[in-house]
């Protein structure tokens, strides 16, 4: 099998690459492969490349990064730094932060002090939605003192003629 | 407002008030971390998305009825001697000192509580009280964030609680401290036991003057570790219970001390004294381990009760800013020994000589009355 790239050598890698639910597969000789960072653990985009062949411009090998989209942090600065760029980021990278609070933390769940835009009545908010799952589970499970907290919690974000 | 003389030659509340227990303990302090929804946090904003929101911030700030007739200032309008005054009075961090322009500082006219606009995060307010008082620190603090946040809209997310640029900060945004002074501990070599305790069960242990200083003058600072996933006046109590049985250690090591080794106590009061008395260089770090002797003399009864104040004064006012302050003229190092040791013959003139006949273990103070 020849070489998807040079056309020349014998072809001795061979990739398969899924993305976005399409399969792709490309053959590569061992000076092309490496060449475009096959070898390279750090990983390449086959698509990437394979877009790249047709008009020779130089391959991008950097998949796109996670980015806030209110400031501009990326995952890489944020790894370095630790710090997060603004309010919006912990939506943006929020998701995978349980592990390194759980480190952090006494829980991975804020349990303080609320300001008053954030105490919304009722079903959309999100906060007291989650609590009021916990108070089921706590009752359910016969946990009467936690739910009986719980409880108080959902009283407290809950302005009295919508409580609970 | 306050101009920043009238800032440095009043006492702050906090040393004229005797706390609970003020012998072990010198103050209590809270600080909050708040962020503005939207814009960046200071550390990664554009100079002018700073400035921006300083420039929301500062009227805001300043126009708290708890800072009337207070101090403001841009950062950029304070050299770098008067930061270091600021940080040496633990009104700003030295974090903020680093900075210039885009960051201010509004204080109190007590200087019992201090904002800082765009240090890590676009606010870092402080309480500060005398002795061990963390809840009404902490009331202070919360009513002042209780205000503000009728006045703009702090960034907060239901999970994660209030935003902050550093995850460690996140949920509650308090970090609560207190102030020890634990040369009994350190004297019968028990205090490494004690931090290696505290750490254990998730409080930190820092020295005078915070993260990744010396525990210079026998003084520790107990805080907080943790601030998300638990409720402010849970973090409060249970740092207040663990500074209790701190200050129970600290007094029986005294009383130990004085019983078994009364000889090995009265030499350290002595040579403090006479060191502080008839010095003419001292070292920054050798007049504060001497000042935490006589101020153990006077907790003991050697030396007279009432010169704990002034050595909690004087703890401040021989840091090498101050000194030059003071002094009105930048002066090296060698010059500010000198001058140190000059300062602390002439404040500590009046004192009386050490009277080993008055050594007397500490006594517990009586169970508050409810």
């Amino acid at each position: 099998m020849q070489c998807d790239v040079c056309k020349q050598n014998k072809a001795t890698v061979f990739l398969t690459q899924i993305e976005k639910g399409k399969m792709q597969k490309v053959n590569l000789c061992e000076a092309c492969a490496h060449a475009k960072g096959v070898a390279d653990p750090k990983g390449f985009a086959l698509v990437e490349m394979l877009h790249g062949f047709g008009h020779g411009e130089k391959v991008a090998t950097q998949p796109q990064e996670r980015t806030c989209p209110n400031c501009g942090m990326t995952q890489t600065t944020f790894r370095k730094t630790g710090r997060l760029g603004c309010g919006a980021c912990y939506q943006t990278f929020g998701e995978g932060m349980d592990q390194l609070l759980k480190a952090m933390h006494k829980g991975v769940r804020h349990t303080g002090r609320v300001p008053a835009w954030a105490k919304v009545v009722g079903r959309d908010n999100d906060r007291v939605e989650d609590l009021r799952v916990r108070l089921e589970e706590a009752v359910a499970a016969e946990r009467y003192e936690e739910a009986g907290r719980l409880r108080d919690e959902i009283r407290q974000l809950t302005p009295p003629e919508t409580a609970v | 407002m306050m101009k920043f003389a009238t800032l440095l030659r009043k006492p702050p509340e906090w040393m004229l008030l005797d706390g609970p227990h003020r012998d072990i303990v010198i103050t209590s302090r809270v600080r909050l971390a708040r962020n503005l929804d939207g814009p960046a946090f200071p550390g990664f904003a554009k100079k002018e998305d700073r400035t921006t929101v300083m420039q929301e911030l500062q009227p805001v700030v300043e126009g708290l009825p708890e800072m009337k007739d207070g101090f403001s200032e841009d950062l950029g309008g304070l050299d770098a001697i008067r930061k270091q005054v600021l940080v040496e009075k633990h009104l700003i961090s030295r974090e903020q000192a680093a900075k210039s322009g885009g960051s201010a500082a509004v204080i109190n006219r007590d200087q019992s509580l201090s904002i800082m606009i765009n240090e890590e995060d676009h606010l870092r307010m402080q309480s500060i009280r005398s002795g061990l008082d963390l809840r009404v620190a902490y009331a202070a603090l919360d009513r002042v964030d209780e205000e503000l946040d009728g006045l703009v809209k702090f960034a907060f997310h239901p999970r994660f609680g209030y935003l902050t640029a550093c995850p460690t900060n996140l949920g509650t945004g308090m970090r609560a401290s207190a102030m020890l002074h634990l040369p009994g501990l350190v004297l019968s070599e028990q205090v490494n036991q004690v931090i290696a305790a505290v750490n254990k069960i998730g409080l930190a242990v820092r020295g005078l003057y915070g993260e990744g200083t010396e525990a210079l003058a026998n003084l520790f600072q107990i805080s907080n570790q943790h601030t998300l996933g638990e409720r402010e006046p849970e973090i409060i109590a249970r740092l207040e219970r663990v500074i209790e049985q701190i200050i129970n250690h600290e007094r029986n090591a005294r009383r130990k001390l004085v019983e078994d080794q009364p000889h090995k106590v009265l030499d350290h009061v002595g040579r403090a004294y006479a060191a502080l008395r008839y010095a003419h260089i001292l070292e920054s770090k050798e007049a504060l381990t001497q000042l935490s002797m006589l101020r153990l003399g006077s907790d003991l009864g050697i030396l007279p009760s009432d010169l704990g104040r002034t050595i909690d004064t004087l703890l401040v006012e021989i840091q090498p800013a101050h000194l030059q302050i003071n002094s009105q003229r930048k002066l090296g190092p060698e010059e500010r020994d000198v001058l140190r040791a000059e300062t602390l013959r002439q404040r500590l003139a009046g004192v009386p000589e050490p009277r080993p006949e008055s050594l007397q273990p500490p006594v517990d103070p009586e169970p508050p009355v409810i």
